[in-house]
């Protein structure tokens, strides 16, 4: 396969061919070629079509900038759209696709918007898709989004892995252009620990692309030796493939890393991309400047390119877009690229530059005074039409123009925390102001500095400022000689007359005559142009269309261009894939897993889990027969209260509380009373917010007069603990008290139900009596148990049962659960998991988190009692609040179907037997819902007005969204052993 | 003497060892750990009980300090936990305490934890893919308290440039275990 449009030389491998296709085409090129590089060496130079009025598009630059060459790479899982071929590195077997076309892209059926461009101006669909409304959402959106748009994506799941991570260094050097390098090196020898971060797979920036760098040393030679130097430092990490994407607060920069981009398939357990986070000291930018076109009839076709972009494919990658080229100028940098292609044997059939004053160029046409007003061709360029000074038009035929408007220093980082640029009228550009973000100094054309020198001294000279201001000395190194032209330019920002449009930001088709409309409708500030426009939106930013617009603005309004300003610069500076932000926080990982003790045993056993927050508890435990998990939690329930059940309750929050105020703390963290707690005792507790709302119940443990352990509900064994440290450290720091979590420290479980001591006296050494009379109801204490391990055990009961808890260090819990087990086969002990647990605490009536639901109080809870009036506590003043006690506030009970087949619905609103139903006749709402194989019936815990005085009642419990409409009756909210019988057994 | 079985945070009766690469993932259950809280105005007491009673110079902010068998660092203002070989310190707690006395409050914290030990000359490369701590500054004895895949550790420098040490909740033992493996795959 032969490539037309290759030349000779260039940074690529022509030795070895790479094989790749673009719209089912293959083609072939070599290693060091970018997608576009390759296509433009095949002839090919329409790579897409425009988003809006689906124009014909080929690149328009070599770069990240790029508005047009955007292509759908890869297939399958890994399809990615919207990608640039300007930055996508060939590899062999890459597979490319155009968008935004059908159905194909030599002919595409939505060209015909470019026949109606006269209607489909900017604010075409504002004005247009105006009524009736709710048409918008359901019909103009999806229609208009179908027709204008970019790349598509497959739904299927990405297969590759992305990484996150983190760097440091004393000076983060962005770019490796001239001044990158120059800084880099300078720093780099200074023994800082540098990181040079370089977008491009090639270290050299510009330099890569031009022939006119240094004067008494190749360049190439020496951006060699530089990189050599570089990474033989140990302190210096030069990281390529790595776009530095966004400036954040305290020197912390965004890098995203295309670690596997160029590769068809990453390598086993490699990433994809990796998201780098950078904490550096200090930064240079030396990300250089990006060249801006001029705007005239027709300006977009395939072939016109920007001058430096034209000039870097016949330098770096030996390829032209067309055998004859043009080009069209403002300044002395478009002679370069007619220099160079002519060297490169390329036809420049004239160089037309709007000065009068225009250099002469040997051996080629120039055409001084002169602009291109209109060009032709379907598919790519033909021909350009040029009005001369003289006035008089003349037709040129060429298959490529390069366009130079001049440079725009690439600003962008600098503005990422509201830094303004400032217009600098020498080189007729902006400029940063200065005012960015602390500790990022900016060299080289980033800063205005356009020749080699100066680039290559300002990165030095920034470098050492920087490396000054954090106490590291540096020198001054010795910098090759370079060419050092003055910038000669005038600024034209666009060809004046004709009725054609004329391209401003060719991503989102934005013309000349819609910044003008946007003016006429009173849209002149920046900020509304491009809202109105779409200027500058989308994938490139208006990287190269921004500085156009806003420069036709300043004309129309009669301002100077600084006094129009410049839109707002956000991260990040190019996309960046959901994914890389994601990382590895994917699937299974998105969040980390949290283990009991128990957990194999308990899988082993089949047990079906449920997240609690991070937590993997088992909810029932299925034996053979069982058919849905109802029979399975009845079984439980039943076991439970019939003879034994074990349950893993180590996800319980444990806050181990020391010190000699200990139980001062404890009594104003705690709505009740804990200052006379007995050692050995333990207490049920409520814990109140500021605002007097319930925050968390659990209970306490006196394990010595100045150590306490306590426990909270799994949801908020955080929140508690933070709690408990902001009352310690900040409201009562005079207090001696230590706190601890210890939730992960000691494995705990529930033994419950009337046979539960019968099984803990076969596990608890003998020397410690668990009995009713030296063990009663709240009891605790630190024991040993299977011949002589630490435990602790607490006689509390949640299910209602005569139950212990018992906990031992969580390496043994494994083996405790299975020695409990052992121990209870003879009173056919059954492991039971939080279902059966929610249904025996609904049965007992005990509030849990939809209870403690973030809006109820003491008193709704049936615990206004609790609140202690004899001290101050946290919560306790506050509670005292009259819209808190009103005489109908809410009050817990319970609720029961007077038909025992009915269900109740947690969620399900309370209406009186009688009367509308609706949200101003609601009476309460159901909290908590189970059926209870003790009552053969469902049940319910419900807030209901007045509740307390309601026993009894028959009321009605609606659901408008499960359609529910069941009689049910107030009852109490103890549905089993209201006398606590049981439990005290 | 008791006869239950231990088992490691990973859930085996044998510590988890990966090898990725030449760099060497270990679980590390052989250390007990108890946590000091200094109590009130007893911070001076504390340290030289400390010394006293452990020959431990009770460390600053960042820092661990190593007198065998005893290792401390520090994990907060005026608040440290103490490393000693398990079997032969398993009441550990006890016996800071009792070194200690008043002066400080001491807890178990043996079984709170899951620590692995990264071992190889390429720990930055798989650390710096976890953390944002920045260990190639890192000496011997400097420690910090860092997040890894969301969960919260200290990271220890045991020695420089070769061998560190990450202590996170020892119930999401398994999701550490999977990050700093994946981060060695991804890195090395």
């Amino acid at each position: 396969m032969t490539q037309p449009n290759r030349l000779s030389g260039g940074r690529i491998d022509t030795g070895t061919a790479l094989t790749f296709s673009f719209d089912g085409v293959d083609y072939q090129g070599h290693p060091g070629d970018t997608l576009a590089s390759a296509l433009l060496a095949n002839g090919v130079r329409l790579m897409g079509r425009s988003f809006k009025y689906h124009r014909p598009r080929g690149p328009l630059t070599s770069g990240s900038e790029e508005p047009n060459a955007l292509v759908q790479l890869r297939t399958g899982a890994r399809q990615e759209p919207n990608t640039r071929a300007t930055t996508a590195e060939l590899f062999d077997g890459l597979t490319a696709a155009s968008q935004n076309r059908w159905p194909s892209l030599r002919f595409d059926a939505l060209a015909i918007n470019d026949r109606f461009s006269n209607f489909l101006t900017a604010g075409f669909y504002y004005k247009t898709f105006m009524w009736p409304a709710t048409f918008w959402e359901k019909l103009y959106e999806p229609v208009i989004r179908r027709a204008a748009g970019l790349g598509s994506l497959t739904l299927q799941e990405d297969p590759d892995v992305y990484d996150k991570g983190f760097r440091h260094c004393d000076l983060l050097v962005i770019g490796s252009g001239p001044a990158g390098l120059s800084a880099a090196l300078t720093a780099g020898r200074a023994g800082a620990d540098v990181i040079l971060v370089e977008e491009d797979f090639l270290f050299g920036g510009r330099l890569n692309a031009e022939t006119y760098g240094l004067t008494d040393t190749s360049t190439q030679g020496w951006v060699a030796m530089v990189m050599s130097e570089l990474e033989s430092l140990p302190n210096v990490r030069c990281m390529s493939r790595t776009t530095l994407y966004g400036v954040f607060d305290h020197g912390i920069y965004g890098a995203l890393e295309r670690v596997s981009d160029h590769v068809a398939v990453p390598a086993d357990g490699k990433p994809r991309q990796i998201l780098w986070r950078i904490y550096a000291r200090r930064a240079v930018l030396c990300a250089g400047a990006i060249e801006r076109p001029i705007a005239f009839e027709n300006n977009d076709r395939p072939g016109i390119m920007m001058a430096g972009a034209m000039r870097a494919y016949a330098n770096r990658w030996a390829v032209t877009p067309a055998r004859t080229v043009a080009v069209f100028t403002n300044n002395d940098d478009g002679h370069r690229t007619a220099v160079d292609l002519m060297a490169k044997g390329v036809g420049v059939a004239a160089v037309i530059d709007t000065r009068e004053d225009a250099p002469k160029i040997a051996g080629c046409e120039i055409l001084a005074g002169a602009q291109v007003i209109d060009t032709s061709g379907r598919l790519g360029l033909s021909s350009i039409k040029v009005r001369r000074a003289d006035g008089k038009v003349q037709t040129i035929s060429c298959g490529a123009l390069g366009v130079s408007g001049g440079w725009n220093p690439n600003v962008h980082l600098t503005c990422h925390q509201r830094g303004r640029p400032v217009w600098n009228e020498a080189i007729a550009a902006f400029v940063p102001g200065g005012d960015g973000p602390p500790g990022l100094g900016v060299a080289g054309a980033a800063n205005g500095a356009f020749s080699t020198a100066a680039a290559l001294a300002s990165g030095s000279t920034q470098a050492l400022a920087a490396l000054d201001d954090i106490g590291i000395k540096g020198r001054a190194i010795d910098l090759p000689r370079a060419e050092d032209a003055p910038l000669r330019i005038s600024a034209y920002w666009h060809v004046p007359g004709g009725k054609g449009r004329g391209w401003l930001d060719q991503q989102n088709d934005v013309t000349v005559k819609d910044v003008k409309l946007a003016h006429q409708e009173n849209f002149r500030s920046v900020e509304h142009l491009k809202r109105y426009t779409t200027l500058g939106m989308a994938t490139d930013q208006g990287k190269t269309s921004n500085m156009g617009g806003l420069a036709i603005m300043a004309e129309l309004t009669g301002k100077p261009i600084p006094e129009v300003g410049t839109t707002i610069y956000r991260p990040p500076y190019v996309p960046v894939a959901i994914a890389a932000l994601g990382g590895r926080a994917r699937g299974a990982h998105f969040h980390p897993t949290r283990k009991t003790p128990s957990h194999d045993w308990a899988a082993q056993r089949g047990a079906t889990f449920v997240e609690t927050g991070n937590w993997l508890r088992a909810q029932w435990f299925p034996v053979a027969g069982e058919t849905s998990w109802r029979e399975s939690v009845d079984r439980e329930v039943r076991a439970v209260r019939g003879s034994v059940g074990v349950c893993d309750v180590t996800t319980l929050g444990k806050i181990d509380i020391q010190g000699t105020d200990g139980a001062v703390f404890l009594n104003r963290v705690y709505a009740n009373a804990f200052a006379k707690l007995a050692v050995g005792k333990t207490r049920y507790g409520l814990m109140l917010r500021e605002d007097g709302i319930a925050m968390d119940d659990g209970t306490t443990a006196r394990l010595a007069e100045d150590h306490f352990v306590m426990t909270t509900t799994t949801a908020n064994a955080l929140a508690v603990y933070r709690h408990l440290e902001f009352a310690r450290q900040c409201l009562w720091p005079d207090l001696d008290v230590q706190l601890i979590s210890t939730t992960e420290a000691w494995a705990q479980y529930a033994v419950a139900g009337p046979n539960s001591r019968a099984v803990l006296h076969k596990i608890v050494d003998p020397e410690f009596s668990i009995d009713n009379e030296s063990f009663p109801f709240m009891a605790c204490g630190e024991i040993t148990v299977c011949g002589g391990l630490r435990a602790r055990l607490f006689r509390i009961s949640f299910s209602g049962e005569l139950a212990f808890e018992i906990a031992v260090p969580t390496r043994y819990g494994d083996a405790l659960m299975r020695r409990i087990m052992d121990a209870g086969e003879e009173f056919n002990i059954c492991p039971y998991g939080t279902e059966a647990l929610g249904v025996m605490r609904i049965e007992k009536g005990h509030a849990a988190g939809n209870e403690l639901n973030g809006t109820t109080t003491a008193l709704n809870l049936g615990m206004g009692r609790m609140v202690s009036k004899k001290k101050d506590s946290i919560g306790s003043t506050a509670s005292e609040r009259e819209g808190l006690n009103r005489p109908d506030a809410l009050r817990l009970v319970g609720i029961k179907p007077t038909d025992s087949s009915a269900k109740i619905t947690a969620g399900a609103h309370l209406m009186n037997s009688e009367g509308p139903v609706d949200a101003a006749h609601d009476q309460g709402y159901v909290t908590s819902a189970a059926y209870s194989p003790v009552l053969n019936s469902a049940i319910g815990l419900a807030f209901l007005k007045d509740g307390a005085n309601r026993m009894g009642e028959t009321m009605r419990l609606v659901s408008p969204v499960t359609n529910d409409n069941t009689t049910v009756e107030v009852v109490s909210a103890h549905f089993v052993d209201p006398e606590g019988g049981r439990l005290r057994a | 003497m008791h006869d239950l079985i231990a088992i490691t945070p990973m859930g085996a009766t044998d510590a988890r060892i990966d090898t990725i690469k030449g760099m060497k993932i270990a679980e590390r259950p052989d250390f007990a750990l108890a946590s000091v809280a200094a109590r009130a105005g007893r911070e001076t007491d504390t340290v030289d009980a400390a010394k006293t009673g452990l020959g431990l110079d009770l460390p600053p902010a960042g820092r661990f300090v190593t007198h065998a068998p005893y290792a401390a660092f520090w994990t907060g203002p005026e608040q440290w936990l103490i490393e000693a070989p398990h079997d032969s310190h398993e009441n550990l707690a006890d016996l800071v305490k009792a070194a200690l006395g008043d002066a400080a409050s001491v807890t178990e914290q043996t079984d709170g934890w899951v620590r692995f030990d990264l071992e190889g000359a390429e720990c930055h490369a798989v650390l710096e893919l976890l953390c944002n701590a920045d260990t190639r500054r890192m000496k011997a004895g400097d420690a910090t308290r860092t997040q890894l895949e969301h969960m919260a550790c200290f990271v220890a420098c045991r020695t420089q440039d070769m061998r560190f040490s990450v202590t996170g909740a020892r119930s999401s033992a398994a999701s550490l275990h999977h990050a700093l493996v994946t981060a060695a795959q991804s890195a090395l």
